[in-house]
């Protein structure tokens, strides 16, 4: 273990790795507790002398919460942004849990060639794709429909551009997992079919879950893309909560501070109750390079 | 027959989805039937299939679409119908999907980006030696000679000014992964406290760029009761605070999207110190490495995977950065960025140029080509091994 366990330390060094410590966490999360603390203040309150500053809200008011709570466009994105997650969790999970297994167990010539394309795809900035998907949901559809500016329009792409990493992700899960079971399953004569689902599929559960958690998290969390695919009132969470920043809450920062923490609410239960699989879904891609 | 033409009109899929319908059948005709040839053939396709389509006509295809695009005039209010006809042709009552009309133009979009950016390599060296200026810092000065060398922001044209704070990024965003080296070093012991104290490091890793640009414009406000006011009164920023001057506001938003990415390197320097080597840090100690010598020499080597992902996913940060300018200064006081002002070019408000917003995403992606190609070698000898 590297740096060796404190309690084996001089006294002194200890002293010194705590102190430290404690500073730094105190730096760390100063941000963090001055949207707390303004998030539980009241406007008056806020534009008082000493207001913004690290002071204790006296008396507790939850004004901005209560503020952002009230407003239906805040909520109807909320309702928007679990529509448009959801499928996309599916979508880009269960493509890319078949293609990865096929990329990872099974030898054809081209394979790494594949697979370097969804890596480097997934390496492309985003914004490079804006104007050419953008014309492409004008133009898909029937009739009069088209999935421009509509929720259909962030499922497509979201699930297509997520697939990426998913790809690359389950990939490298299932290469690390024994070959010797599928040989077997095969000598038994299982189709490919029957060997996925039996076999690789049950094996696969944590790997999934912590996908699952983590594509939840950056689709929660985008804010580009509804604005770009999207007109008017139907935009997900964090585009709406800037969109209302710069309309009907110009600087009134409780109820932009209550509205992030809001925001950021949903991954961050799923971080503190699921936080192994949450780090265990990031650090694969680290050990595998 | 108007019966008919009516219900194709109102049901009927267009072009594009036709195309995409004939693809997917086409991958599923072709699995059967040459798939059979191979072994486990059908399955391979079938399986590859879903991911592979999706993913290369929505991701890979408009990479391709972009460059196309951006040799093109094409304009958000120019609209015809995505058959090619004019709407003014179309009959009463007809409908058609409409598209905007894409003209051809060459260059012209490349020529408008470079054009006026400083060529001159001594107007260069001028412009950039604002910068930096030591001259400055030299404490022999007297207040009128220092006034005139204070370091400045350059004069440069929308896009160069974008080009050159993207550098900015490249350069300063790559800190956080010293910094989260540093905590991680910190936080990887085994006593309870510090236990607790990892996730309140890692959690900043979750929250959405809108969230972390709210918060640190909470940091930075320059109300008369901000927290930080002091030190922008002192540093001479006074009232504007360091999102309200000129070329310091882009670094503040680097050191606002810092915090998240310091998070995910905490995250991935613990997993690679976790999975350290014990007994090549015994055998370092034995041979008399110590402090710095032992970091360097045998610990940082193992960590080499956890710093190149870092390394990856800091660049690829750096160059997508979007979400904070915009949130935070809207692009003003000399942040603008590319991604941003693509965005500004097509749909800002005297945007509405795709054509142009194109190039400037094409040029984007020839800078982050560079890196795509030097991280996938990397990874495919990596995997290979």
């Amino acid at each position: 273990m590297y740096p060796s366990p404190e309690h084996t330390w001089r006294p002194g060094a200890r002293l010194f790795y705590w102190s430290c410590a404690i500073a730094v966490t105190l730096v760390w999360l100063t941000p963090i507790m001055l949207l707390l603390l303004t998030a539980l203040k009241s406007n008056v309150q806020i534009n008082t002398e000493q207001g913004a500053k690290f002071t204790l809200p006296s008396p507790l008011m939850p004004e901005g919460f209560m503020t952002i709570l009230g407003s239906s466009s805040f909520w109807t994105s909320i309702v928007y942004s679990f529509m448009v997650v959801l499928p996309v969790v599916c979508i880009a999970v269960g493509f890319a849990t078949v293609a990865g297994y096929v990329l990872a167990k099974h030898k054809f010539p081209g394979r790494t060639w594949l697979f370097a394309i969804f890596v480097a795809g997934n390496f492309v900035p985003f914004q490079v794709l804006t104007f050419p998907v953008l014309r492409m949901m004008q133009d898909l559809g029937f009739g009069d429909w088209s999935p421009y500016n509509s929720l259909w329009a962030l499922i497509i792409f979201h699930g297509a551009f997520q697939t990426g990493f998913c790809v690359f992700f389950m990939r490298n899960f299932i290469a690390a997992l024994p070959s010797e079971l599928i040989e077997a399953a095969r000598m038994e004569g299982a189709n490919e079919f029957q060997v996925f689902s039996k076999i690789i599929l049950p094996l696969l559960r944590p790997a999934l879950a912590a996908l699952g958690l983590l594509i939840f998290t950056f689709v929660w969390n985008d804010f580009y893309w509804s604005l770009v695919l999207t007109q008017g009132d139907l935009m997900l969470v964090p585009t709406q909560l800037v969109n209302l920043a710069r309309g009907q809450w110009q600087n009134q920062w409780n109820v932009m501070a209550g509205g992030s923490i809001i925001v950021a609410l949903p991954p961050l239960v799923f971080f503190f109750f699921l936080q192994r699989q949450f780090v265990a879904g990031l650090t694969l891609g680290a050990q595998k390079g | 027959m108007s019966f008919f033409t009516d219900i194709w009109q109102a049901v009927g899929p267009t072009s594009l989805t036709l195309w995409l319908a004939a693809l997917v059948a086409g991958t599923v005709i072709f699995a059967f039937t040459v798939g059979r040839l191979f072994r486990y053939g059908p399955a391979r396709i079938l399986f590859l299939a879903p991911a592979f389509l999706l993913f290369g006509v929505f991701v890979l295809y408009p990479i391709g679409g972009s460059a196309w695009m951006s040799l093109h005039d094409v304009r958000a209010d120019r609209i015809i119908c995505s058959d090619g006809r004019e709407i003014a042709e179309l009959d009463d009552g007809e409908r058609c999907r409409r598209v905007q009309k894409m003209e051809f133009v060459g260059l012209k979009n490349y020529q408008r980006f470079f054009a006026k950016t400083p060529r001159n390599i001594k107007r260069l060296r001028k412009e950039f030696g604002k910068l930096v200026s030591f001259q400055y810092l030299n404490p022999t000065l007297t207040e009128q000679e220092r006034e005139k060398a204070r370091p400045s922001y350059p004069r440069l044209t929308d896009p160069a000014e974008a080009l050159l704070n993207n550098v900015i990024w490249l350069i300063l965003f790559q800190i956080a992964i010293p910094i989260g080296l540093a905590l991680a070093v910190l936080l990887n012991q085994n006593h309870f406290v510090t236990r607790l104290m990892k996730p309140m490091f890692f959690f900043p890793f979750v929250l959405s760029p809108t969230v972390i640009a709210f918060l640190f414009q909470f940091v930075y406000n320059t109300s008369d009761s901000s927290p930080l006011l002091w030190f922008f009164e002192w540093v001479g920023w006074g009232k504007d605070g360091i999102l309200g001057t000129n070329g310091w506001s882009n670094i503040g938003i680097i050191i606002a999207a810092w915090y998240p990415q310091i998070a995910y390197c905490v995250i991935i320097y613990l997993a690679g110190l976790t999975a350290i080597n014990a007994e090549l840090i015994e055998a370092g100690k034995l041979d008399g490495a110590a402090g710095i010598t032992l970091f360097q020499k045998i610990v940082m080597p193992q960590l080499w995977p956890a710093t190149f992902i870092c390394v990856v996913v800091t660049t690829i940060g750096a160059l997508r950065s979007f979400d904070l300018v915009h949130v935070m200064t809207v692009g003003g006081q000399k942040s603008e960025v590319l991604a941003r002002l693509m965005y500004e070019v097509g749909f800002g408000e005297n945007g509405g140029n795709y054509g142009y917003g194109a190039t400037i995403s094409v040029i984007l992606f020839l800078i982050m080509l560079v890196f795509i190609i030097f991280f996938v070698t990397n990874m495919i000898r990596q995997a290979d091994d």
